[in-house]
């Protein structure tokens, strides 16, 4: 039996590792989205191991409105991104000089 | 030392490792391949869990839709590749040092707080003996209904949204819509002329 304390483990590392991503990655805004997705999926699988370890269903209902959303706002930064680039012709975050 | 606990030790652990390497990939494209690898890794766990639906989910909404599309954008703005250079040694002593801060915050967390778990309050007589997707389906449409209404709402307005954002119109012609009114006005003397000609005579 895998204790609930391995799984927030997990999704915490994988938490702070998608913050750091937001931070750490200037040069692309691609990677600066797939560290949210990252912090999604960590908040995922932290909804899910508690929902299994108090046995309510209701963590499983609120990780699929999360999808949802995520899906939904990928959607759209993915479009803004595809306009930013489309405006100044690379994607790289330049710091405002 | 179970195997299910082996299982789960390595699961994690390639989880966490494609993270990291999300994160720390010289090409666009690797990342996008790593963070799929982290969707699977996800699933895996989520069926350890027992939520098999959102397994499933996770790989067709997550990697089928979402991570399919990032992969079109990345090839679509065919981002070079771009080492470790100056850019990313600007960044990462901050980054290193929100996550260290990070990290030791959780780390007091765990081992200076409790967790005492309630006992969750669920209808588990009507949820008794169903899978977990039925058991899902039964809770979303008799419980939770309105939040599936706007969850749809929402997937409607972020459609459309992309859509109107990245419609590149090019002015008045080009559409090739039609104008009834206009069709319906044309008559016949404005548009066909009948022309009388003798044989070897050239149409002027």
């Amino acid at each position: 039996m895998i204790p609930l304390s391995h799984y927030l483990f997990v999704s915490s590392v994988l938490l702070i590792l998608g913050v750091v991503g937001v931070f750490l990655n200037l040069r692309n805004i691609i990677l600066i989205f797939m560290s949210i997705e990252l912090i999604l999926l960590a908040v995922n699988i932290n909804l899910v191991a508690f929902s299994y370890f108090l046995k309510d269903l209701t963590g499983q209902i609120f990780t699929l409105f999360v999808l949802t959303v995520a899906a939904a706002e990928a959607a759209i930064g993915l479009a803004i991104l595809i306009l930013y680039f489309r405006n100044r012709g690379t994607i790289t975050v330049e710091e405002t000089s | 030392m179970t195997i299910s606990l082996l299982l789960f030790y390595g699961i994690s652990a390639i989880l966490l490792l494609s993270g990291t390497m999300v994160i720390l990939a010289r090409q666009a494209v690797h990342a996008v391949l790593f963070l799929i690898l982290c969707f699977f890794n996800g699933a895996v766990l989520f069926i350890f869990l027992g939520a098999e639906l959102m397994a499933f989910l996770l790989m067709i909404v997550y990697v089928g839709a979402v991570a399919v599309l990032f992969l079109f954008v990345v090839m679509m703005l065919n981002v070079q590749k771009q080492g470790w250079g100056k850019a990313l040694s600007r960044t990462f002593p901050m980054a290193s040092l929100i996550g260290i801060v990070f990290f030791l915050e959780l780390g007091a967390l765990f081992f200076f707080g409790t967790l005492e778990l309630p006992e969750g309050e669920v209808e588990k007589d009507f949820l008794e003996g169903l899978t977990n997707s039925e058991a899902l389906g039964t809770l979303l449409y008799t419980k939770y209904p309105l939040l599936l209404e706007i969850a749809g709402l929402i997937l409607l307005v972020a459609m459309i949204g992309a859509i109107v954002l990245t419609l590149r119109d090019r002015g008045p012609g080009s559409s090739r819509r039609v104008d009834t009114a206009k069709q319906l006005r044309r008559r016949r003397e404005d548009v066909v002329e009948l022309k009388k000609i003798t044989t070897s005579e050239k149409l002027s």
